[in-house]
């Protein structure tokens, strides 16, 4: 095809342009230069786990000279006599219990602060969006005093009584968020043919609410199974912790001389978190982009 | 609804008033305590652990929080740019904001910068002496702003969410007026972007005052090498939870408390007079 330019000339283009292309590569080129940088301590943590115990730390490359198996043997050996397959489990545990408790809590108190109308809603409203800036640290003891005196240190509750009661608000504002974006229209359509709170909410709303259902779960599960403070503060025994807490006692302990091992075992706690991404990816992006854009 | 009050009131709001009794008390966890007034505060103020913690922590949040968002922001433009590949490259830069503050990644930077580590032997071939940054006081802390900034995805994809909003129609008047790049991303891009720039500066620096887990793994409870990464939080978890001095400690977190307060509201301030509201949307 031929285009007239601006200074007259007639140009034949059968491609695109090649300041376009050039361009074009130029911005590749800059992504994957990103790419490689932000990459580039998982890909090496994946080929140091591979490496002999003596050259881990000062091999820069990410092509093991030799390959040895060896340090993930000793990664699902576990700790104390524990096998690694243990804190894996505690840490589902932990992380199952604590969708369970999101998904329920903060979609209802969502629905009852986005939809209903009573005295004080606004207060409560504004309760939410304060505890989201409000520093958690100055809960903390308090906290650790009640669940002492519940004797209930040394299991899950604490660890996951906060999420049944509602108050990851970050949550109970993002299903406020969707929430909006439903029609009234159709509550009010239920209410009219009879249906009470529970039905209108179960039967109506939270089948459309499905998307933020999905993101709060799976950012609840990753949060949960990062969550190193909480198992620091509540747990005693080692067989009740879940991976972060292994992992930071593993390297007080074996870590100082055997890096092999702890390189694997931290590879293996950050897979499920990878893999839950990769399955996931679009939901997180937009439920983060949900949130934020329209707050 | 019901839940949710229960746990305010037994969770958030008791615990609150708790802490602000405690924090005028000796309170320690095995010999109990009493009301000594503002005892704590004064102490605070002549405890030279307390000077050298907000050190560690405002040098942090005044590098690492620029530093993270200008990072996620040139990405941000540069990938909403919709070219092929647009989807792989921002999942692909979101991912590590999921682990960053994970025990897991710690103890990776640990690995890389220890001495003789990757960014040991990459620095010294440009000269470099300071060894790994994990042993040196000076530089330490650079390492969780690294940390920091590797976690740049979550604020961009908040960005790139913004900057698809643009009317693209204020870009074609800018051209046809003969605006040129620069001119263009301050009159336009900026101006629309700034709802966006202000959620996200706000919640990075509120976040930043709370760092705990990484500092915890890279310097432990004494904010090793030479506390140079005793962050504000790890100090309070020393003090009420190894030393059971939690009336003092909870002293400690009010400060904090009344820090973040103060900045939010000087955040909320500025932002009255710099944020642009495009519509009535708000």
């Amino acid at each position: 095809m031929s285009v007239k330019t601006a200074d007259g000339r007639v140009v034949v283009r059968n491609r695109r342009p090649t300041s376009e292309r050039a361009k074009s590569a130029l911005w590749h080129v800059s992504m994957l230069a990103v790419l490689a940088i932000v990459l580039y301590p998982l890909l090496w943590v994946v080929t140091a786990s591979l490496k002999g115990n003596t050259d881990i730390i000062t091999d820069t490359s990410l092509w093991p000279e030799t390959i040895t198996w060896e340090h993930f043997a000793n990664a699902f050996d576990g700790l104390a006599g524990i096998p690694l397959w243990r804190f894996f489990w505690n840490s589902t545990l932990i992380a199952a219990l604590s969708v369970v408790g999101v998904v329920i809590s903060c979609s209802m108190t969502a629905y009852a602060l986005g939809r209903l109308r009573f005295p004080g809603r606004t207060a409560m409203l504004g309760i939410v969006i304060a505890t989201l800036l409000l520093p958690g640290q100055v809960m903390l003891i308090p906290q650790y005093l009640i669940f002492s005196e519940l004797e209930v240190t040394n299991t899950y509750v604490p660890l996951v009584i906060g999420k049944f009661l509602a108050l990851e608000s970050f949550f109970v504002f993002l299903y406020i968020q969707f929430l909006r974006g439903i029609p009234r229209e159709l509550d009010q359509a239920a209410k009219i043919d009879g249906a009470g709170h529970f039905r209108i909410f179960f039967s109506i709303l939270l089948p459309l609410l499905r998307p933020a259902v999905v993101t709060s779960s799976i950012f609840t599960f990753i949060w949960s199974w990062n969550d190193f403070l909480g198992p620091l503060i509540y747990l005693y025994d080692m067989e009740k912790f879940p991976l972060p807490r292994l992992l930071q006692s593993y390297s007080n302990t074996e870590g100082v001389t055997n890096w092999g091992g702890m390189m694997a075992m931290t590879l293996l706690s950050l897979v499920p978190v990878v893999l839950f991404f990769l399955v996931f990816q679009k939901f997180l992006i937009k439920g983060i982009a949900t949130s934020g854009v329209k707050g | 609804m019901i839940p949710w009050l229960i746990g305010t009131a037994v969770l958030t709001i008791g615990p609150m008033a708790w802490s602000l009794y405690l924090s005028f008390t000796d309170y320690h966890l095995i010999r109990g305590g009493d009301w000594i007034g503002l005892r704590n505060y004064t102490a605070i103020f002549d405890d030279p652990m307390f000077y050298r913690t907000v050190r560690v922590t405002l040098l942090y949040v005044l590098i690492a929080v620029p530093v993270k968002l200008v990072a996620s922001l040139l990405v941000a433009m540069l990938l909403s740019q919709h070219r092929r590949g647009m989807g792989f490259y921002r999942a692909a830069f979101y991912m590590p904001s999921l682990i960053a503050m994970s025990v897991g990644v710690a103890l990776i930077w640990k690995a890389l910068f220890s001495n003789g580590g990757v960014q040991d032997s990459v620095m010294s071939s440009f000269g470099w002496e300071g060894g790994g940054f994990l042993g040196n006081p000076s530089v330490s802390i650079l390492m969780l702003v690294l940390l920091a900034v590797w976690s740049f995805g979550a604020p961009m994809v908040i960005f790139l969410a913004g900057l698809m909003q643009v009317p693209q129609e204020l870009y074609e008047a800018a051209d046809v007026d003969g605006a040129g790049k620069w001119s263009k991303f301050v009159r336009i891009t900026l101006p629309m972007l700034s709802p966006v720039i202000f959620f996200n500066v706000l919640m990075e620096t509120v976040g930043a005052f709370q760092l705990f887990g990484p500092a915890y793994i890279i310097g432990g409870e004494s904010g090793a090498p030479a506390w140079s990464t005793l962050f504000y939080t790890v100090r309070i978890y020393t003090l009420a939870f190894t030393d059971f001095r939690m009336g003092y400690a909870s002293a400690y977190a009010w400060l904090l408390v009344l820090a973040v307060g103060v900045v939010t509201v000087i955040m909320f301030r500025a932002a009255k007079r710099l944020v642009f509201y495009a519509g009535e949307d708000r």
